[in-house]
């Protein structure tokens, strides 16, 4: 029995910021003034500006463990966490205005959204399966709860009951599926439960068992066909700047539990899982890109969108190489910005008691002001996979290390199917360039917002342009997790 | 010849058994919650069996004493139409039933291929009770999910405030600050007028 000590301490100091600054956040709240609410603003932005500062100072330093072996500090979960800071901050941005106009512009929206941050942050550096569990419900209650913030809004809540039920029964088949391996390694932890495969893989059915509910929940969690019917309806219900989190951070941990559960703690059962993620993979990138195209609600039109783009997310991963991983990697973080930018157009056109999500809202968005139009092609662009944009080279880099991997049937479906996928995201830039607007009051967009979004916007271009030191960091950072 | 510690065990089982059965079919929702924490006591007295006195004596506090009373409570304050929730039920029985079915097949086929190479329990690690030992690992080697379960329950409390709170419209709450701050403009009105002469005038014609 050893107790936990000073180094152990240390290693966690990012979550123990974020954490007190979560705390600090919530009882700010309570002393301000409705009209002093930038301060919760700021002290927000602190927290993630202090939790990169922790994290930066250990950036790419060796594998360092803690508490027992069950938090891991290693370049993935630095990597992670550095751009769930990052994607939060945005996100904090671009809800400013739109939360504002609808009157959920609280305290709680903050304290919740950071708490969500510490469940991802534990996840991503979580090594041991308790711990992925504990981050798992951390981040899932507080999304539940931020999807239902509206709570006069009957479409929320309705949403918001949905994603809880279906989150409880994809928790509990996580949690059973751990339990079954549990039995059959006698371990929680990943390491031990590698080395515990290696030397008797006897219980084999039993542990195929676990498998596959361990790969239920996760799927769950990450959206993928066949457990995703909560997406597109959690996406329509909840408020746009709820589901622009639920949207792109979230799959950033999602990812890394992916990682570590399946690469590294049950990296010999590889042969199983393959077939399973291969499946998912072909099933989600097949029905996400048919399905939405038959979409009229923009938001809908989204969540289909994710979908396919987990499902490529899953083509890298079920390739099972290290090279294969890290374009996964580099799809889910590229993929998180071109999402925040989606979702962040539809919030800077909504107003109050107006709800831009149909398809008809985009119509002329160019004579109605060019540069958010310019900013929407590049996203959608992007989105498709078109050069030279980041989305192609995050197809380009899954896709092959899928060929490599020997699925070059699989491979030629992918791509025929991102062809079908460019219909509806050449659609609304059909909308916006070639049609009459309908609406046609000017859009008024605070200043930081259209600094902020330009500049996530233009990345997509200019990393795109040139992909190399994203690609390395990736590549390096994946190289250092898994051996 | 039997030892009573089986014997103890295949009553506190038997009655497990029956009262689980009773929860699903009892048709009274109060049978089945009443029965529910008879299942927990005799789990409880199976814990303590295994010498896990922790175990049962949480699963009693937390269980029986809280859990299953607020349960009860909702049961009872909620009118439930059963019949209304009893519909379709033998509309749906085969397609459910053959579900079930198939799960319980592929459950025992995997469960039965190898029980599970567990280190067998060894009798009585210590001289210390079990609540101490648990007491120990959870504060040590486990201190970081223990800390990690105390921010979930945080969260729970500040989003069920978050999603129920709201003013009352018909609530009569004043704000002292404002009653302090109140000012003579706010609650008189001074109006100047002219007296009225032709009142006046017409009081002096009726004495006349």
């Amino acid at each position: 029995m050893n107790s936990f000590i000073q180094s152990d301490l240390s290693l966690i100091l990012p979550e123990i910021f974020v954490l007190s600054m979560a705390m600090i956040v919530l009882m700010t709240d309570l002393f301000i003034k409705p009209s002093m609410r930038w301060i919760i603003f700021a002290l927000s932005q602190f927290a993630l500006l202090g939790g990169a500062y922790l994290t930066g100072q250990h950036f790419n330093h060796e594998t360092e463990f803690a508490f027992s072996n069950m938090f891991v500090r290693d370049g993935l979960a630095d990597l992670l966490k550095m751009m769930s800071y990052l994607g939060t901050s945005l996100i904090f941005f671009y809800s400013r205005s739109y939360m504002n106009d609808r009157n959920l512009y609280h305290g709680e929206y903050f304290s919740l959204v950071l708490f969500a941050l510490l469940g991802m942050m534990i996840m991503i550096s979580s090594h041991n399966m308790l711990l992925v569990y504990m981050g798992l419900e951390l981040l899932s209650l507080c999304l539940y709860s931020l999807t239902a913030l509206d709570r006069d809004n009957q479409k929320a809540t309705e949403s918001a009951i949905k994603y809880f039920v279906l989150g409880a029964l994809a928790s509990g088949l996580l949690l059973y599926g751990m339990s079954m391996i549990y039995g059959a390694t006698s371990s929680l932890d990943l390491n031990v439960i590698s080395i515990a495969l290696l030397n008797h893989p006897t219980d084999h059915a039993i542990l195929v068992l676990g498998l596959v509910f361990v790969v239920a929940g996760l799927a769950f969690k990450l959206g993928a066909v066949p457990f995703q019917m909560w997406v597109p309806d959690v996406y329509e219900g909840s408020p746009s700047s709820i589901a622009i989190l639920i949207s792109s951070v979230p799959k950033l941990a999602a990812f890394a539990i992916t990682v570590r559960i399946l690469g590294d703690g049950l990296q010999s059962m590889m042969a199983d899982w393959k077939q399973m993620i291969l499946i998912m993979a072909v099933l989600s990138i097949g029905i996400g890109n048919v399905i939405a195209i038959a979409q009229t609600n923009i938001k809908r039109m989204y969540a289909y969108s994710t979908i396919s783009h987990i499902g490529f997310t899953l083509f890298g991963f079920m390739s099972g190489t290290l090279n294969g991983y890290a374009s996964s990697l580099f799809y889910v973080v590229s993929y998180m910005f071109m999402t925040l930018v989606s979702f962040a157009v539809l919030m800077m056109m909504s107003r109050k008691n107006f709800e831009c999500e149909t398809l008809e809202d985009f119509k002329g968005l160019n004579k109605r002001n060019p540069w958010y139009a310019f900013l929407m092609l590049i996203t959608m662009l992007s989105m498709a996979g078109i050069p030279p944009t980041i989305g192609f080279y995050a197809k380009f880099m899954v896709l092959q290390a899928a060929f490599d991997a020997g699925f070059a049937n699989f491979v030629v479906y992918a791509v025929m199917m991102a062809l079908v996928g460019m219909f509806y995201y050449m659609r609304i830039v059909k909308l916006m360039y070639f049609d009459e607007p309908k609406l046609k009051n000017k859009l008024d967009v605070s200043i930081d917002m259209q600094w902020i979004l330009s500049a996530n916007a233009s990345a997509l271009l200019i990393i795109g342009l040139m992909p190399h030191s994203f690609m390395d960091a990736t590549a390096q950072a994946i190289a250092l997790s898994l051996h | 010849m039997i030892e009573f510690k089986d014997f103890v065990f295949y009553v506190l089982s038997l009655v497990l058994i029956s009262s689980g059965l009773s929860v699903i079919t009892s048709r009274n929702p109060v049978t089945a919650a009443l029965s529910l924490v008879l299942a927990f006591f005799n789990a409880a007295g199976i814990w303590l069996l295994l010498q896990a006195e922790f175990l049962a004596i949480v699963l009693v506090l937390v269980y029986v004493g809280a859990v299953m009373v607020l349960f009860l409570f909702v049961v009872m304050m909620l009118d439930i139409n059963l019949d209304k929730l009893r519909e379709g039920f033998w509309d749906y029985l085969p397609m459910a039933g053959f579900i079930g079915l198939l799960m319980m097949v592929e459950m025992v086929m995997v469960l039965k291929t190898k029980p599970f190479n567990l280190a067998p329990i060894t009798e009585s690690i210590s001289n210390t009770s079990n609540t101490e030992m648990i007491g120990n690992t959870l504060y040590s080697n486990y201190v970081l999910p223990f800390e990690l379960a105390s921010v979930v329950l945080l969260i729970a409390i500040v989003s069920a405030i978050a999603l129920t709170l709201r003013d009352r419209k018909d609530s009569k709450k004043t704000n002292p600050a404002d009653q302090v701050a109140v000012k003579r403009q706010d609650r008189v009105r001074i109006v100047r007028m002219k007296s009225e002469e032709k009142y006046i005038k017409s009081k002096a014609k009726k004495r006349t």
